[in-house]
């Protein structure tokens, strides 16, 4: 069922200022990710403010349910959701990436909010999420767990072994989102290593597959209600997206995997995403 | 002859008595349950052990989160595929993040044996060693293992735990306290230190007994943990010997021997002689042949004794 007037306002305005966020951000640093951030906004905004049961005063609550950002570089995406969530001030988002700050280029476990793992080397984080799968099984919690992973990054071995482990164990508390946006670092994933027939690859190794617009938030919200649906088996979520998205200049280019704007390149920006 | 007995059956004891107390335990392997004796702890306590499969960087990517999760993970596999493969998730998820796993590294050293170079783990302390966060311990034997695993238990932080598969004499007490960065003085000597890990712990014994005989008067420190190393000790005992020698079932590159050394040049230089494996890989053969191939036995530690205290040597 798709969103009431009021909850699309509300998400349009949220994922408009984390797009702001976001640009702000790698301008105020000088460097990070904006395109893989920008085309994982909905997906995280959805995610975090309406099917994660977590609490931003008490971020350790033992039956919270945890996101693991295995694509650990999309960091002005993460931390912005987490800010306006209320796990720290909106106003730190512009210490991102300074030497005496604690929102450093890649997410620190052990110092952030929120954060319930370091990550920032691609293909860790779905061994991860399954960890605390297992351990809520195995303490009969009713606790979910979430990992977004890039489509890029399903070129590292781990992830499939990952996968493997999931299904093996019947993880059905367990949600990979993979951010489809098509593009890595050098140039498109196809013209790398193709990660082609990505929904026969994950039901192959015995995952429920769901396909959507990941732009779409009454797509990706259903998503994630028959994520939580599935039983007896892992979901992955496989939402593409666009890079960039929402900027013009940065939209589907490599480009901007991994460069901040300028200021005269912000202004535009902020333009767009008034 | 002493009495042998295998260090992964101390482990595999300790684990299971620490596993009745503590329901927070849980245990992983990567399909060696069987080599690691990790089975019998499955088979007490099914529930809390998971086999991941032949996935080391899996095995403790999931540790990480069960780490996260509260519990008290201890990931199993063979040392070299652990510490090699698996380093980088070690490095991130577990010691970066400061996740409390304890990560076993079996089959160590020349126990191993007849597999040959690829499994013989003669790298795995020096990669270990260099983690930030990441504690280091190497027991000697079965009874000190037992004690080795409590203590890791009981840590907070992540632990490498080097364990043996076959049996090796059994040369410390079980009344002996062990305590976690703390050095064991075996014997009180004038002339030079002898300092061994794990069990190289038997032969130093046995070099000590020899120079004795000699009249040499060696002192003999145990270091089990490797990391943080007892610098304390090392330091008093150069002081007054001013002769070192290291011995360890490992490469002389990164593991105690470099260790030691870094210690003696920065705060007490004295003559130095590290014993172990050279820049090398191993080769097929049975645990006593690969310690006399590679010279880890008490002659090599009399005569470079002898060597070093510019002593004639007579054979």
């Amino acid at each position: 069922m798709d969103f009431s007037k009021e909850k699309s306002d509300f998400y349009n305005n949220l994922t408009k200022k984390i797009r702001r966020h976001i640009v702000k951000m790698t301008n105020h640093a000088g460097s990070g990710h904006p395109g893989g951030s920008l085309s994982a906004t909905e997906l995280m905004s959805v995610l975090f403010f309406e099917h994660m049961n977590v609490d931003p005063n008490n971020p350790d609550w033992e039956d919270r349910d945890c996101f693991f950002l295995s694509k650990g570089h999309c960091t002005p995406v993460f931390y912005s959701v987490l800010a306006e969530k209320g796990f720290f001030p909106v106003e730190e988002l512009m210490t991102f990436r300074d030497v005496d700050g604690r929102l450093h280029g890649h997410p620190c476990g052990e110092h952030i909010p929120g954060v319930d793992i370091s990550s920032g080397s691609l293909g860790q984080g779905l061994s991860v999420a399954n960890g605390v799968g297992l351990i809520a099984k195995l303490d009969g919690r009713d606790r979910r767990s979430y990992c977004m992973i890039g489509d890029g990054e399903l070129q590292e071995g781990q992830v499939w072994e990952a996968a493997m482990t999931a299904a093996h164990y019947n993880l059905d508390n367990v949600c990979a989102i993979i951010d489809w946006n098509k593009i890595q670092l050098d140039d498109f994933v196809e013209n790398v290593k193709g990660v082609k027939n990505l929904g026969d690859k994950f039901r192959a190794f015995g995952w429920h597959v769901v396909e959507i617009d990941g732009h779409d938030i009454n797509a990706v919200n259903e998503a994630y209600k028959e994520a939580k649906r599935t039983k007896g088996r892992p979901t992955a979520i496989l939402a593409h997206t666009v890079k960039g998205k929402g900027v013009s200049f940065m939209e589907d280019t490599h480009d901007w995997h991994g460069m901040a704007p300028n200021d005269e390149q912000l202004e535009t920006a902020l333009k767009e995403l008034a | 002859m002493a009495n042998l007995e295998a260090p992964r059956k101390g482990f595999a004891d300790a684990l299971i008595r620490l596993g009745e107390k503590h329901e927070n335990l849980v245990v992983l392997d990567a399909d060696c349950a069987k080599s690691n004796m990790t089975n019998l702890y499955k088979d007490r306590f099914p529930d809390r052990f998971f086999n991941i499969g032949i996935s080391e960087c899996d095995l403790v990517g999931t540790a990480a989160g069960m780490a996260v999760a509260g519990k008290v993970p201890f990931a199993n596999a063979y040392a070299n595929f652990l510490t090699g493969r698996a380093f980088d998730q070690m490095r991130i998820s577990v010691c970066y993040s400061n996740n409390n796993v304890k990560i076993v590294g079996h089959n160590a050293g020349t126990s191993a044996a007849q597999e040959g170079a690829t499994h013989l783990p003669l790298e795995d302390i020096s990669l270990m060693r260099t983690l930030p966060r990441m504690t280091v311990i190497v027991p000697a034997d079965a009874v000190e293992m037992e004690k080795a695993v409590e203590a890791a238990y009981y840590h907070e932080g992540p632990i490498y735990l080097r364990v043996g598969k076959l049996p090796v004499p059994i040369v410390t007490k079980k009344e002996e306290p062990f305590k976690i960065g703390k050095a064991i003085k075996y014997r009180e000597g004038a002339d030079i230190t002898i300092i061994s890990t794990g069990i190289m712990l038997d032969e130093s014994l046995k070099a000590v007994g020899e120079l004795e005989k000699q009249g040499v008067s060696a002192e003999l420190l145990h270091i089990h943990t490797i990391k943080p190393i007892d610098k304390e000790a090392i330091i008093a005992s150069a002081a007054k010997t001013k002769h070192v020698i290291t011995v360890e079932e490992h490469s002389i590159i990164g593991g105690l021997g470099s260790a030691v050394a870094e210690v003696l040049s920065e705060n007490q230089p004295a003559k130095l002689r590290r014993i172990g494996t050279n820049d090398r890989f191993g080769v097929s053969g049975k645990m006593d042949e690969l310690l006399d191939l590679f010279e880890l036995r008490s002659h090599r530690i009399v005569s470079t004794a002898n060597e070093l205290l510019g002593h004639r040597v007579t054979s």
